[in-house]
């Protein structure tokens, strides 16, 4: 006997689901006034680093909790609980992004409700984290001198989705062929709302404009 | 390679229709895939042969693509072209003042169904 089968109407994006859980997360995080911040870059672009200056500099102001998401391992999250900060690692189990679903149960078990600000340090890539929404009030992608500056014109949606474009290790710049006006234009040709920093988070340079913007970023958030 | 996170999300929504709508199989699946919505197609296949087998609604299923052209229009000459042989630039007056009118969706079209 011949199947028969019915034509169901779907027309819906792949990924609504997942905006609907982002949608979700920002509800309960305004709820709690928990201002929660999503940093992406490729591995290796200095995530961890910027982020023990960043809670250096922030946590005797705000009570902050950290979601490391890696494919697997747990040296990130080793580092950063050391800092005093409450630290969850999340494995992926390979996959090269975190979803909101993945963030949303994350956020559960790390426990938001207490926390004025928690960092996501997503899993180091430049092309998937940028298609997921994770629910974050600001998205931050990092992009270190050695990688060049072409990344925008190669990379395009990390950018555009991206509201602060942070170019670190600028101490390197003397051995790479980078030029940060070119990569700031390229970026701008993408979003013209991104807002470009210029720092070194191993030796410091210009870490505190960052720190200023993101502290008063968080205040006029959680007014 | 995001591939197979936009399947498992596909399959999250099939799943919910199906439970939603009592379905017990799904004889087709039709997907609206943009030209530069970033998705790898071969790719994209692998990874659904790969799950689909292990998904008790979806494993007999066929996957139908269809493919979406990309269209850009120019804010300068309010011209639209074709964006996957132009790109940015504007072919009619040079214009990078350009955005994409259509060409990064993924939507699932429809399905064929059995109900009970």
């Amino acid at each position: 006997m011949e199947k028969r089968y019915d034509i169901v109407e779907i027309k819906e994006n792949v990924l609504a689901d997942n905006d609907r859980v982002a949608g979700k997360i920002r509800e309960e995080l305004r709820r709690s006034n928990t201002c929660f911040i999503n940093l992406m870059a490729s591995p290796g672009a200095g995530k961890t680093s910027l982020l023990i200056k960043t809670i250096e500099a922030l946590k005797d102001k705000y009570s902050i909790g950290v979601m490391e998401a890696d494919a697997d391992g747990d040296v990130d999250a080793k580092t950063i609980s050391a800092l005093g900060v409450r630290t969850l690692q999340i494995h992926t189990g390979g996959l090269c992004h975190m979803d909101a679903d993945m963030t949303f149960r994350g956020l559960k078990e790390l426990g938001f409700e207490d926390l004025d600000l928690i960092f996501l340090e997503n899993v180091g890539n430049l092309v998937c984290p940028a298609e997921f929404d994770v629910g974050a009030a600001l998205q931050v992608m990092i992009l270190s001198v050695p990688e060049g500056d072409d990344k925008p014109l190669k990379y395009p949606l990390m950018f555009k989705v991206s509201d602060c474009m942070i170019v670190n290790k600028i101490d390197a710049e003397a051995v790479f062929d980078f030029d940060y006006e070119a990569c700031v234009e390229r970026a701008r040709a993408l979003n013209p709302e991104i807002r470009p920093f210029r720092l070194s988070a191993l030796k410091g340079e210009n870490v505190d404009e960052w720190i200023r913007y993101l502290d008063g970023f968080i205040r006029e958030w959680r007014k | 390679m995001h591939e197979m996170g936009i399947v498992l999300h596909i399959a999250k929504t099939l799943n919910e229709t199906a439970e939603e709508e009592k379905i017990t199989k799904i004889g087709s699946v039709t997907l609206q895939v943009g030209e530069v919505s970033g998705i790898i197609t071969d790719l994209f296949v692998d990874c659904w042969n790969y799950f689909k087998v292990r998904n008790e609604i979806l494993k007999d299923s066929e996957l139908k693509l269809e493919t979406l052209p990309a269209v850009t229009f120019c804010g300068d000459c309010e011209k639209t072209y074709p964006t996957v042989k132009y790109g940015r630039e504007c072919p009619y007056c040079g214009s990078y003042e350009t955005w994409l009118l259509t060409g990064n969706e993924c939507i699932i079209k429809e399905i064929e169904a059995e109900t009970l």
